[in-house]
């Protein structure tokens, strides 16, 4: 039988021979994604129950991250918890403060994502693996819980809908500005329950990092998963990041022949840079649309911009100039800050007026590092721009590439950064 | 009579059912108090005991957390009634125990304060000040066994 990628992933998981949109599996999983917010809760959970036990140390990847270094009394509580439960259990691939990143920057990085695996996480993110050819999806506390105990999880195999990115990317476009793109036309529930399927030509000019920025915003379509096939710029990355015991993995790709929910196409050559407007990640404009309006804070950081190449373009934009408003600047992982202090990107950014933060998710979700204020507006590389998202209820989210972000420090408002490249 | 308070909004998401503020307990109780809080923040103070929440399309979306859920249980809301819900609340709901309700009709037949009875055996939302009864179609067989057991937890304990 003819089937997605992402259902033949699903069939081997459950050890069935295919499998089809609608069915209900139980999938083996090989990897399981914890942090400091939802993996305290589901430790308790385990605990009342009397099933204090983990399925198997080296296939759970613990990392705070959220409120990392602890922001208050009781986040310093939950990364106690986390840290006890993680110690007991003998948990192989644990980091701690100084190790730990930003989970979705930081399990590609450390070698802990290989195609064809089934990955789930307790953060609504987790579906950036995805752009490894893994079939990645994010979880609650209680479906954490049960993977942690069992190492199964229940599914219902999700219908694709084949997203076709075709063209090159103009100067000062960016697979950000491509999601943002996607997500307006389709809109923030129009993937409800689907998995999204990447393919097409713009795909091959992108890195794994840029690739993991789709990726990452799936869910803010409402998606279950998004997945990118494997190409030469996937096994260079994993070449380099796998560590040698684990180099083996297997390849899946989609049958010609197999069955999409729909198909939507995009020519991206004509991409504009985008902005999605306040309170939905589907508010994408193009910047004409939106420019001049004024921001009090710019940030740049979070598991969809916080890599080594979204600092670049930054540093590259912010070289010799300054910075009109606040500009926080959140290295996504200790490998990403250190690449960054090494390349001389922190000279850029303090000369320019930036302030940089140790790796956090931080103000994205509107934890601490960069809260608004009532009234104030951000101009930011993260994922969502819901009421109160980084702050103030009152307060203002518009979300961008990393160059967008830049070009808009700089001058104080929503800014076209094509000017500054 | 527990009474319906009606959001007339698709895309209520975890950040306005329980702010990431607040993300630094998990004692339901404590995020109760911050239950819809930047929705609207009298919500707390309006809710009494077995009342219903009802919206439109897409009602849970952005983050996975489960806290949402939690809060609203622990604010003593019997249910939420919506048009679709996004794919990880509906899960947690289920895997927490607690019924919600897809209904496309609901958000148009009950008004902000209307008295509701909710008759899960017969799949129906009785409005008792419009005396309209609305049909729902009830959760899946596999969803069901989950919630009958009190969660996926106890679900599973069972084939341990």
């Amino acid at each position: 039988m003819a089937m997605t990628i992402t259902e033949k992933i699903l069939a081997k998981a459950a050890g069935l021979d295919s499998v089809k949109p609608g069915q209900l599996i139980d999938a083996n999983i090989d990897v399981v994604m914890c942090h400091d917010v939802t993996t305290p809760p589901a430790i308790s959970m385990l605990q009342k129950k009397g099933i204090d036990k983990v399925f198997d140390p080296e296939k759970i990847i613990v990392t705070p991250d959220h409120f990392q270094p602890a922001k208050d009394i009781q986040s310093a509580e939950l990364h106690k918890r986390l840290d006890k439960w993680a110690v007991k259990h003998e948990i192989k691939h644990y980091y701690k403060l100084g190790k730990a990143g930003v989970c979705h920057a930081l399990l590609p990085e450390q070698g802990h994502i290989r195609p064809g695996e089934v990955i789930v996480g307790g953060d609504s993110h987790t579906c950036t693996y995805g752009a490894f050819g893994a079939f990645s999806t994010g979880v609650g506390s209680t479906d954490l819980a049960a993977t942690i105990a069992t190492g199964q999880l229940w599914f219902k195999v999700p219908p694709t809908i084949k997203i076709i990115l075709n063209g090159k990317l103009a100067k000062g476009v960016y697979s950000k500005d491509v999601i943002l793109d996607v997500i307006a036309r389709i809109g923030t529930d129009g993937a409800l329950y689907k998995a999204m399927e990447f393919t097409g030509s713009t795909l091959a000019n992108l890195s794994m990092e840029s690739r993991m920025t789709i990726t990452n915003m799936v869910i803010e379509a409402g998606a279950k998963n998004g997945i990118i096939e494997l190409d030469k710029v996937t096994k260079k990355y994993l070449k380099e990041h796998l560590a040698e015991n684990k180099k083996d993995y297997t390849v899946f790709e989609s049958d010609p022949d197999a069955v999409y929910e729909s198909i939507e196409e995009f020519d991206c050559s004509k991409l504009e840079p985008i902005v999605a407007l306040p309170h939905l990640p589907s508010g994408g404009v193009p910047i004409g649309q939106c420019e001049g309006i004024e921001m009090e804070q710019a940030y740049i950081g979070s598991c969809t911009n916080g890599r080594i190449e979204d600092l670049r373009i930054v540093a590259k934009i912010l070289d010799g100039k300054q910075v009109a408003i606040r500009t926080i600047i959140v290295p996504v992982t200790p490998t990403v800050w250190k690449q960054s202090h090494d390349e001389g990107l922190f000279d850029t950014f303090y000369a320019a007026g930036c302030v940089i933060s140790a790796p956090t998710c931080g103000a994205c979700l509107g934890g601490f590092m960069g809260i608004l204020a009532a009234g104030e507006n951000c101009v930011s590389t993260t994922n969502r721009n819901f009421i109160g998202r980084m702050g103030h209820p009152e307060s203002k989210v518009y979300l961008a590439s990393p160059a967008t972000a830049a070009a808009s420090a700089i001058e104080g408002k929503l800014t076209d950064p094509r000017k500054y490249l | 009579m527990p009474k319906a308070h009606v959001y007339k909004r698709d895309h209520i998401n975890t950040d306005e059912i329980i702010p990431a503020r607040y993300l630094t307990t998990d004692d339901e109780q404590e995020l109760a108090k911050h239950c819809m809080e930047d929705l609207d923040s009298e919500f707390v103070k309006k809710v009494s005991r077995n009342d219903v929440i009802v919206a439109g399309e897409d009602f849970g979306c952005g983050s996975s957390r489960e806290h949402a859920v939690w809060a609203i249980r622990g604010a003593k809301v019997q249910t939420v009634i919506a048009k679709t819900f996004a794919r990880i609340f509906y899960r947690n709901a289920i895997n927490c125990g607690f019924y919600i309700i897809e209904s496309k009709d609901a958000l148009e037949k009950i008004n902000d304060g209307d008295e509701i009875e909710i008759d899960i055996e017969k799949a129906l939302i009785k409005n008792k000040t419009t005396g309209v009864d609305i049909a729902f179609e009830p959760l899946p067989t596999f969803a069901l066994e989950i919630i009958n057991d009190g969660g996926l937890l106890n679900h599973i304990t069972k084939k341990l």
